[in-house]
């Protein structure tokens, strides 16, 4: 994982947001999950108002060497946005160098600091293409591994699989490994 | 071992379960639904009762008859859901029957809302029901010391007939961390309670009573109460301290301000000021001691609560004027990010 000075030091903090239904917790979760099958330490935060119920949703996942101490971050060093109030919203927030990956298939606008990386994913279209739009979180997620190296794609996939399977959904473990995979491959078109 | 990544709800739950939980009583309320789910889910399949009574109060009776039958009880609720269960709390504590209650605290006063927040301080540490009482106070910072927590609450309830709290907040209720969870208690490994009620066949009944008419017989039940107090504040005193050796200021922060804080103390060594932080685990007993020792070398102790202050007055008590006690707090479920904690630092730091 990468290791920035300042803001954290050997700590990974990002937020996900969204529109609740989304899948924008469980996009933090497997991340979370992946991270800790890597052995590292973890956190995951909710947002958990009433805005949970229909309106925007959003999660902190921070990942670290060693024990983590605030589960908050006022600077993370990605976002992944899939609607338009959370980029917005969280826009401003991102650490410099940062990196904001946003879902164009909803977001008419482009990322608008100049100091961090923007990675334009057409996230619900690429999922409705695999034929579930809901896959799109991850389509997101594949898309920040591939901006962010905290965890191999790899093991994203597998935390994927185990949540999903304890959940009895291994049927649909086939379509969300692609979805990952093809947000990971837009993603790097773009970051070259 | 391996870890399993788990709210804090979820965590206190299953540690619960494994310290050997046999009834638990509950009424539901958010931020701490998914602990009442977790026990529906679980303790019955475990061989417990679950119960989801017709209201707060008949929960936290029904706790008080299960702990008069000797089995490890518990409830849990938040805020204003623990307000409805003070005067079942201080039959408990009157009758010196063990137990614990979970309180995953959220804004207040009244409704309030379902944001974390630290204003139950008082209630738990200071009475909050009738009487002269006390609970033992376990305050958890991070998922796995809550599951940790909450066996060692069962432990002290049984050893001292003291009904213990778990005071934590939405924020840890909410969150997910790894967890590796300690192994079940040997039931046999339970102490035995003779003072329960348990069928009085080839022996004297007990009897169990928060009551004595006679001030002389009130007197004495409230002597052994304030013996036993005595003795947990003498043996039971818990905190952590994190670079406090050389530290020119030194936070006290408790439950998921204590965890902030910790992120703060780092944030401040790198930028060359020298901070340390004490983190209460135990509110009550609270660690009077060791931050009156703090006080002797460090010019600058400085609260941070998600309060308007609550905390703050145990931390004068010790520090006695022996150094500055400046406070910083957040009210109304909002909880403030290292950086906002930061600048609160530098302001009690010459630079």
């Amino acid at each position: 994982m990468s290791e920035k000075k300042g803001d954290g030091a050997m700590e990974f903090g990002v937020i996900f947001a969204g529109f609740g239904g989304q899948g924008i917790l469980l996009a933090g979760k497997i991340l979370a999950r992946a991270g800790m099958e890597q052995g590292l330490e973890v956190t995951w935060l909710p947002s958990y108002g009433p805005e949970m119920r229909g309106g925007t949703a959003n999660c902190t996942v921070v990942l670290s060497r060693r024990m983590i101490g605030s589960p908050i971050v006022d600077a993370p060093q990605a976002l992944v946005a899939l609607n338009l109030p959370s980029l917005d919203r969280f826009e401003p927030q991102v650490a410099p160098q940062g990196a904001i990956v946003f879902n164009s298939s909803l977001i008419r606008r482009g990322v608008e600091r100049p100091d961090v990386v923007g990675v334009a994913v057409p996230a619900n279209d690429i999922a409705q293409e695999l034929g579930n739009p809901r896959v799109l979180n991850m389509v997101a997620l594949g898309a920040l591994l591939a901006a962010c190296r905290v965890v191999p794609l790899e093991a994203a996939m597998e935390a994927m699989a185990h949540e999903l399977g304890e959940r009895g959904r291994q049927g649909l473990v086939e379509i969300n490994r692609r979805a990952l995979e093809l947000g990971f491959e837009e993603a790097q078109k773009q970051l070259g | 071992m391996s870890r399993v990544l788990m709210r804090g709800n979820e965590a206190i739950a299953e540690a619960a379960i494994r310290a050997g939980l046999k009834c638990y009583f509950c009424y539901p309320i958010t931020p701490q639904g998914e602990l009442v789910e977790y026990m529906a889910r679980e303790l019955p399949k475990r061989g417990g009762v679950f119960l989801q009574a017709e209201s707060e109060v008949a929960a936290i009776n029904m706790v008080y008859g299960a702990a008069a039958a000797g089995v490890r009880t518990m409830t849990s609720s938040s805020s204003p859901g623990i307000s409805l269960k003070q005067e079942g709390i201080s039959y408990l504590a009157g009758s010196r029957l063990p137990c614990v209650i979970v309180n995953m605290m959220r804004g207040g006063p009244g409704l309030g809302n379902i944001a974390p927040a630290q204003g139950d301080y008082f209630q738990a540490t200071k009475g909050g029901g009738h009487g002269d009482y006390r609970l033992i106070v376990l305050a958890p910072s991070t998922v796995p010391e809550a599951a940790q927590l909450v066996m060692l609450a069962f432990d002290l309830a049984d050893k001292y007939r003291v009904p213990a709290m778990i005071l934590g907040d939405g924020m840890l209720g909410q969150m997910m961390e790894p967890v590796e969870l300690p192994p079940p208690v040997d039931p046999s490994s339970i102490p035995e309670k003779p003072w329960a009620l348990t069928g009085a066949e080839g022996r004297e009944p007990n009897v169990i009573l928060s009551f004595d008419l006679s001030p002389q017989g009130l007197r004495e039940m409230n002597r052994v109460l304030q013996d036993t107090y005595r003795e947990i504040e003498r043996s039971e005193v818990r905190w952590e301290e994190v670079e406090t050796a050389d530290a020119e200021i030194v936070l006290v922060a408790y439950g998921t301000m204590g965890r902030i804080a910790k992120t703060v103390v780092e944030r401040a060594r790198e930028e060359g000021i020298k901070a340390g932080l004490l983190r209460p685990i135990t509110l009550w007993p609270f660690p009077y001691e060791p931050l009156r020792e703090l006080a002797e070398r460090v010019p600058t102790i400085l609260t941070v609560e998600l309060s308007a202050g609550q905390m703050w007055e145990d931390v004068r008590l010790a520090v006695e004027g022996r150094a500055k006690t400046p406070f910083y707090g957040e009210l109304g479920g909002v909880v403030p990010t290292p950086r906002e904690i930061l600048s609160e630092v530098k302001k009690h730091v010459s630079s």
